[in-house]
């Protein structure tokens, strides 16, 4: 119980502190990690608290320290399945599909038609549960990690597409006139103006790509997979009610998700510096 | 109008050729097979022929899906098990419910990070954060650990689903709780308006158009959710169980007839949306 009373001092302690720290320092560069960090360092003891002083069964919902026991036990399994699932199903899948999709935006650009006829199409499919055809894909390519790249193209190929189509139209009248009066060609005003000029657009897609690759990968794996691999591990641990080693993935697939939504931020942000979105420091 | 409709309608027909050479292509290794078998020489006619008409092709031809479709749509009792109304019913059901959960969810939060400080500094960063967790990917363990607790039915599914919709809607409602400009508060403090009156006569009008904009792909993210989280084994109804038990069986049509009854449930919510933002921009006086 007194796990639990302190827990909650803590949260109320950590709360009043965030509170404080907003209202008087805000625009200071450490408030602005500290805040954050605090609030995600409560959670974590109130989690750890009420699992303690509540008792909850660890089935139902494990301690956090708990978690990072069995996380430090088992690094050696959870570094395959990051290897089969993370390295090789959605990596490539990743790169494959959105290197697809920018070549195919390029390609429909010079053809008005195409581009209206796509579009919509584009977008409408864009909205649709895509994972579904995850069981298809998982039926012809096989269980290894070739079917779950497929289904990553699959997912990552329609947002990106829509967002670079937009991103080429993004340079004005004027700009064009521009290159024109260098006579550049068709090349030279692609890749010196036009390419530039959707990068934003390009980057705004690959991010929200990020997340889907992740989740087509995993979730492919419930469709049949070998046996490594996070869906499949995430799958069995459940049967056996291992749910430290169940939250351990999740873990690792949490982290390897930030990381890989802030190595493509980063990009970004080394590409399209000159951006307003970027010029922030304000 | 008709700029719009020629191109669309020659990409899908493009769609559909393509569809159809894919089905010849991917079904022929199974003919020529059944042929050696059989000792038996096929042409091309027969072979493209035999390919249209198996029973559980690796690719069935856009005819046959079709039928799968209108078989299941039309051709059952809506009570039956095999009839996909049932199945998308109970899919809408529990995407609608998500679809509310996750939009009162991010209203709240919303309302909460614009007005207090130390909210907005605490709760978005990690918001952001929530999202780069695949989390339709633990959404089956959810679902099994909410049974165990003697949590079942539509309640566990509309939570994965609320859970994907709720960003959407946050990040929307937060751009638009603060889309009023400085001029336009400034205007109310002068009428000596109190914080109420400056959030439901200016700053709730104003997040209109990025609200149902946010809706729109929250709804479409509901219904991913709902139909992910009716994956695990063991759920026997809706159309991410369909799916399941397709690709067990391997009857690819009513794998393809349940992907397309999903994508036409998406369209119409999408849809759905649209139209009521049409109508209340139109009465809020905001529409373009």
């Amino acid at each position: 119980m007194s796990v639990l009373i302190g827990s909650l001092l803590f949260w109320a302690l950590a709360t009043v502190a965030c509170w404080q720290i907003a209202a008087r320092c805000a625009q200071a560069r450490w408030a602005k990690m500290l805040v954050p960090a605090l609030f995600g360092a409560t959670l974590l003891f109130l989690w750890e608290g009420i699992v303690r002083g509540l008792n909850v069964s660890p089935v139902i919902l494990p301690a956090p320290s708990q978690i990072a026991a069995r996380f430090v036990d088992s690094t050696d399994v959870l570094w395959m399945d990051f290897a089969q699932t993370i390295l090789k199903g959605a990596l490539s899948g990743y790169l494959i599909g959105c290197t697809a999709a920018v070549l195919v935006a390029v390609l429909i650009d010079r053809s008005p038609f195409l581009q209206r006829g796509l579009l919509p199409v584009g977008n409408f499919v864009a909205a649709l549960p895509i994972v579904g055809i995850a069981p298809i894909l998982v039926m012809w390519f096989g269980f290894d990690w070739h079917s779950k790249a497929a289904v990553v193209v699959v997912m990552v190929f329609f947002p990106v597409l829509v967002n670079m189509v937009a991103g080429l139209k993004e340079t004005d009248p004027l700009q064009r006139d521009l290159m024109a009066t260098y006579s550049a060609s068709y090349g030279q005003a692609l890749t010196k103006l036009r390419l530039p000029a959707a990068m934003p657009f390009l980057f705004n897609g690959l991010k929200i790509a990020t997340t889907l690759a992740l989740i087509g990968a995993i979730v492919a794996e419930f469709f049949g997979s070998p046996t490594r691999g996070m869906g499949f591990r995430i799958s069995t641990a459940v049967g056996q009610l291992d749910m430290p080693l169940v939250w351990s993935e999740i873990t690792v697939a949490a982290l390897a998700g930030t990381g890989f939504y802030g190595l493509v931020a980063a990009m970004e942000k080394a590409v399209t510096f000159w951006h307003p979105s970027q010029r922030s420091d304000r | 109008m008709r700029q719009v409709v020629l191109p669309v309608l020659t990409v899908l027909a493009a769609i559909v050729v393509i569809w159809y050479c894919a089905a010849v292509a991917l079904n022929a290794k199974w003919v020529r097979d059944q042929a050696a078998r059989a000792d038996e020489q096929v042409s091309f006619s027969q072979l493209v022929a035999a390919t249209m008409v198996q029973e559980r092709p690796v690719m069935p031809a856009p005819h046959q899906v079709a039928q799968g479709l209108w078989k299941g749509l039309a051709g059952q009792k809506v009570t039956s098990k095999r009839s996909l109304v049932r199945h998308g019913w109970i899919t809408f059901s529990a995407t609608m419910l998500g679809f509310v959960i996750g939009t009162a969810a991010g209203i709240a939060l919303a309302v909460g990070i614009v007005h207090l400080r130390s909210m907005d500094m605490s709760v978005m960063p990690w918001a952001i954060a929530s999202q780069t967790v695949p989390i339709l990917a633990i959404a089956p363990m959810v679902i099994v650990v909410l049974a165990s607790l003697g949590i079942k039915g539509l309640l566990p599914k509309a939570l994965i689903a609320a859970w994907l919709c709720f960003f959407p809607i946050l990040v929307g409602m937060v751009k638009g709780l603060r889309a009023p400009d400085r001029m336009q508060l400034d205007q109310l403090r002068t009428w000596n308006a109190s914080g109420g009156d400056t959030f439901w006569k200016l700053r709730l009008p104003s997040s209109m158009p990025y609200f149902f904009a946010s809706l729109k792909v929250g709804i479409a993210a509901a219904l991913v959710g709902t139909i992910v989280a009716e994956l695990p084994a063991g759920a026997t109804a809706g159309l991410g169980a369909r799916l399941l038990q397709g690709s067990y069986y391997g009857q690819t049509i009513q794998i393809w007839a349940a992907l397309f009854t999903a994508a036409a449930l998406a369209g119409m919510l999408v849809v759905a949306v649209g139209v009521i933002e049409r109508v209340v921009l139109k009465r809020m006086g905001m529409a373009q």
